[in-house]
This record gives structure tokens, sequence and C-alpha cells, in this order.
């Protein structure tokens, strides 16, 4: 890996034609995201009437100082990736915890009940130990390749992340809000689930770099389409399945759909095959009517998406939406509205919040930034020149992206409610590791794909093939 | 604290907010000519008409052909990859250090190589297993390859571009 020596380190000079790795631009992207951040935090403490003191001053220096060295990191281990993923990533962290504070005022004003304290420092931690993590996945796994030597390890891993709060009895695995997706470890509950996502990414674009033909080799041809052969639905089936059984037995939609999600859209970048799309909707269909008939919870999600306002458990929607009403198009400020009427204002219904304050504009120019995320990992995986590459930096960023619709989706109505976390701003540490790592490999592969190309090794330069001598070669592998 | 002053910091966040975003994009823009990370640059050999090469032909007009800028992959796994073109030759092949790692079962560890002679690329087959095609004819020794022509090695056809 090439070392950096000073600032832009535009290789021979060339300032426009050659890539620049532009991590001058990253730290004023950076240096721009803490002060919104810090901006947003001043907002908030003087319009709950609290003192200001010099003190949002330090927590500013120390958010810059966080992501400063996260970006220090960059600069060391991956130093030609991608400019806007980490400050746009700084910026959604830092609103999410200016909101989850604000919301703490707001709770601690007017205790609801069954409040557990504020859940800001707990987050400020999770920050802090995500960029280690962060640092440490971008310093041991240099290349993106070796994952997919332990693809296979990944994947039974992962599955059993998955499944280990289902099959746990209920002392170390209870089941909160009606989910059992927790494992409790003294102090702390994890959600093994959002580890798993990444890890079982890890194994499908491995899987599918390795048995593409599989899903390419046309069968019967029908109505004018060609479907697959029959036994080549075999993993979409299993990752059917698999989501049907998160359903039954974790209790979790939205868990279920995101990993149902993430396949059919790796399956289909792979293949690129409409066919595995349509096949696998008509599957999530059918899993959904069944899931719909059997179990009482789903039925009472529809009910509540269908009729927020009349239904007896539209309670949350229905505070959720008046919330994001009163907002309206230009929110009511920051600090000044009221979210905490809106419950669990800090994790599912964070964007209730957010877009509360901020209004319809705040909640777009968000959108955006997610929007340019997940366009970034996009355009990193399309750049890359490796299969596996493509296809895991496709997966991450379309998990980020699917994460956002869901929940998005599901907090304005749109979409039945199921409890996904808002990536990057939800209160709850599970997830923020597991996608500060889901970051880490995005830049990892983007470094891959900006990287210019150094010639290996400067070959002689060779005479015309006319002219050459006759030389023993060694045979081509 | 006044009321107008609240209301002016209340817009006033929300445009720097926006002012992020326009900031993302611009660095968004000035990433967009490049068509991926694969300009190498001009560092050992040195190659007759790299250094033309690199500048984008808008801005010299000399040549009345158009020179290639780039290789883009029409068909196959790689499909939609482009690749710069500087003078640095090229290498496909399933080898880890290709400029294009090809992942394809007809493709040779060291299949194929274009380099730039001159004003042209040629493309030259290092002894692969399948061979490599330009258009229907299967490429012996060095060919040159004219825009827009396929290439096509196994399952994968790549093209130059303008």
């Amino acid at each position: 890996m090439s070392q950096p020596a000073t600032g832009t380190e535009t290789p021979s000079g060339d300032s426009e034609a050659t890539p620049r790795a532009r991590r001058s631009n990253e730290l004023i992207m950076l240096v721009f995201a803490t002060v919104i951040v810090t901006a947003a935090l001043v907002m908030v403490e003087v319009s709950q009437q609290t003192r200001l003191t010099p003190q949002i001053l330090y927590y500013g220096g120390a958010f810059l100082g966080l992501f400063a060295a996260a970006h220090f990191a960059v600069r060391r281990w991956a130093p030609y990736s991608d400019p806007l993923i980490l400050p746009l990533v700084a910026l959604i962290n830092g609103l999410g915890l200016v909101i989850i504070h604000r919301v703490d005022l707001g709770n601690i004003k007017d205790p609801p009940y069954g409040w557990s304290g504020p859940a800001a420092p707990s987050q400020v931690f999770y920050t802090a130990l995500a960029l280690v993590l962060f640092a440490l996945v971008l310093k041991f796994v240099s290349d993106h390749r070796t994952l997919a030597m332990y693809s296979y390890i990944c994947g039974l891993v992962g599955l059993v992340a998955l499944a280990l709060p289902a099959i746990l009895p209920g002392f170390i695995a209870p089941t909160i809000n009606g989910a059992k997706l927790w494992l409790r470890v003294g102090p702390l509950s994890i959600q093994p689930a959002e580890p798993a996502k990444i890890l079982l990414m890890i194994f499908f674009a491995a899987f599918l770099v390795s048995k593409r033909e599989l899903f390419t080799t046309a069968g019967r041809r029908f109505l004018g389409i060609d479907f697959p052969r029959a036994r080549d639905l075999a993993p979409v089936l299993v990752a059917w399945a698999l989501s049907i059984g998160i359903v039954v037995l974790e209790r979790d939609l939205g868990t279920s759909l995101l990993f149902f999600g993430i396949v059919l859209v790796m399956i289909y970048i792979a293949t690129e095959r409409a066919i595995w799309i349509g096949i696998g909707l008509s599957l999530f269909a059918g899993g959904c009517v069944l899931a719909y008939s059997i179990f009482g919870h789903v039925q009472e999600r529809v009910d509540s998406w269908l009729n927020p306002l009349t239904s007896g458990s539209g309670g949350q929607l229905r505070s959720a939406l008046f919330g994001l009403a009163s907002g309206g198009i230009g929110g009511t400020g920051l600090g000044q509205g009221s979210p905490t009427l809106v419950p669990y204002a800090a994790t599912d219904f964070i964007l209730t919040s957010f877009g509360e304050e901020l209004g319809l504009i705040g909640l777009m120019a968000l959108f955006l930034l997610y929007l340019l995320l997940v366009m970034r990992g996009l355009r990193s995986a399309l750049a890359v020149r490796d299969s596996f590459g493509k296809l895991l930096g496709g997966g991450l960023s379309f998990a980020l992206l699917l994460q956002l619709f869901v929940i998005a989706g599901g907090v304005t109505g749109l979409i039945p409610l199921t409890g996904l976390v808002t990536p990057f701003m939800a209160a709850g540490g599970s997830s923020l590791l597991a996608n500060y790592i889901l970051i880490a490999l995005l830049l990892r592969i983007s470094d891959a794909a900006r990287r210019p190309q150094t010639p290996s090794k400067p070959k002689p330069k060779q005479a015309p093939i006319a002219e050459a001598h006759t030389e023993l070669v060694e045979r081509p592998r | 604290m006044s009321e107008l002053v609240i209301q002016l910091a209340r817009a006033g966040f929300l445009a720097l907010l926006w002012l992020f975003v326009l900031a993302a994009l611009r660095v968004v823009r000035s990433d967009l000519h490049s068509a991926s990370g694969l300009r190498a640059p001009g560092i050992g050999v040195s190659v007759p008409g790299a250094g033309k090469n690199k500048k984008t032909p808008s801005k010299q007009p000399k040549s009345k052909t158009k020179s290639p800028r780039q290789l883009v992959v029409t068909h196959g796994a790689l499909a939609g990859t482009r690749i710069s073109l500087d003078g640095m030759p090229i290498s496909l092949g399933r080898a880890d250090d290709s400029t294009l790692v090809l992942d394809d079962d007809y493709a040779s560890t060291r299949h194929a190589r274009l380099a730039l002679r001159g004003t042209d690329w040629y493309v030259e087959d290092l002894g692969s297993t399948n061979g490599t095609y330009l258009d229907r004819t299967k490429v012996t020794g060095s060919t040159k390859v004219p825009l827009g022509v396929p290439i096509r090695i196994g399952k994968t056809v790549i093209e130059l571009r303008s």
C-alpha cells in the first residue's frame, strides 16, 4: 500500500486528469459536518433553556477529534478511498446524537413511564467504540478479496448469530417489545442480527461469484420469459425459508425483510436477470399472505398501517404522523417541538423526531445525505475491478438503503411499520457498530476501486514479435 | 432569546444543512470526470503519447481521428466497468495483478495485453488457451484495435471508446 506523504496526494501534479485521493476534501467536509452538529447542539440547548456553557464547544471539539482520528485512519490505511463517505456518515451520526440528546432533555423534564435514563451518553460511547472498530477493520482487512476466502466461515457464523436469540432460553434472549432479537450479556444487550447481516453478505457475495453460472443458466421458457431451472431456485428458497423463520421465531418483520431483500438484490446484481426479482417478490408476497393469516402481530401491524387513526394498535404510528404534521414544511425548530410525545422517539421513531423539529425541508436534506452515501457506495462497487468486490459493495450499499426505506416508509405510513434501525441515527449500539464495519468495508472497496494502477513490476520493453528470439517461456496456467 | 433570533437560527440551520448537501454534490461533480481510479500516474515506463492522452481531446483537437480514451466492458461479468486509457499497457486475465481481472472460465491467467504504439492501440494474445477475438477474427500477433470494435475474451467483450 502506498503511503501518502502530505496533504492532497496528487501523484504527478496533473491536477484534473489524474485521480486525486481528495483526502483534504474529506477533512474539510468533516469540519463542515462538525460545525453543523455543534450548531444543532447549541440550538437545542438554547431553546431548552439550559444555560449555554463553553462545554458545548468541548463536545463539538470531541466530535471533531473522534472523526479526525477516523479520518487519519482512512488516510493511513485506505488513502484512495471515497472522500465523501466518512463526512456523510459523520453528519448523519452527529445529527442522530443531537436528536437523541434532545429527546433525553424532553424526557428529563417529563419522564415517561418506564424510562431507563438518558440514551445519549451511551450512544456517544458506542460511536467512539464503533470508530475504533472502523479503524481496526481498515487496518486488518487490507484487501477486501481476502474476505472471500473466509466466506463459508462467515456464512456459518452469521447464520448461528442470526439464529442464536431464537434458540437460546428467555433469560439470555429476552423478548422485548414482542421481538426475540436480543442477547443479554450482563448489562449489555446485543442484537446479533446486525453483525450477522454483514457476515452473510460476505458469504453470499463469494457464493454468487463462484456459482454465478448456476443463476444464469436458462431453464424453461414460458410466457416469453426465461425461467431459471427449478433446482437453481434452491438458494432463493433457502433465503426465503430463513426470512420466514425469523418472522416466526424472532417475531421481527424488519430483519426478515432486510435479509430477503439483500439476497434478492445481490442475485440481481450478479445475474442482471429481472426474473429473479420477479420470483423473489412473488415468494415474498406469498410469505406476506402466509404471515398475515397466521400471526396475530402481523395482522395488528397491517391494521395500524391501514387505519392509523382508528385502530387500537395504531397509537405509535398515529402520534408519529401527528408529530410530522406539526413540524410541517419548515419544522418547529430544533428543541422546540415535542418529540417525546411519540413513543421510542430516540430509536424507532427518530426520523419522526427529526422531521418534527426540522420539517420536510430538513428531512429531505437528511434523505439526500443517505442517498449520496448509498450512491458513493454503489459507485465504488461499479468501479472496483473484481466481481466479489462489486457484489459485496453493491450489497452493502443496498443494505443501507433498504434499512432506511423500511423504517422511513414505516414511520410515515407508506408501508407497515417494522422495527428496523435507522442507520447511524437511532440509539442502539449493535447497529451502530455493525454499520461502521459496513462503512469500513465500503471504504476498503472504494480504495481498491480508486487506487491508481502502478505497474507491479516494470517490464523490460519487448521487442516486436518478428524480431524476438526464440526463448523458453513458462506455460501459462 | 428573542423570537426573531430563534426564527433566523431555524432557517439558518436548514440552510446550513442544504449547503452541506450542495458541498457534497460539488465533490461528486469534481469526481465525475474520472471514469474510475485507474489512470496510472506516468511513472516509470515512458510510453510515447502517454502525455498527450492524459489531457482531454477537447483541449487538443490536433489528431483528426479521435484517440481512444477509455476501455469499456460491454458484456460479461464485469459489464459496465470503464478503465481510462493513459498510455500504460493494459493486461487482461485472471491473474490478480491484471488491470482488468477477468473472472471468466474461458480466460487464461495472462490472457491478452493492450498496448499503445504511437497513437494506436494494439491487442496481443499472450498464448491464451481459448484465444482472443477482435470482432470475428482470432488475434494472432499484434493487431491494431480500431475504436468501437469488440474484443472478445471468453464471455467478456470489451471495446475502446473515445
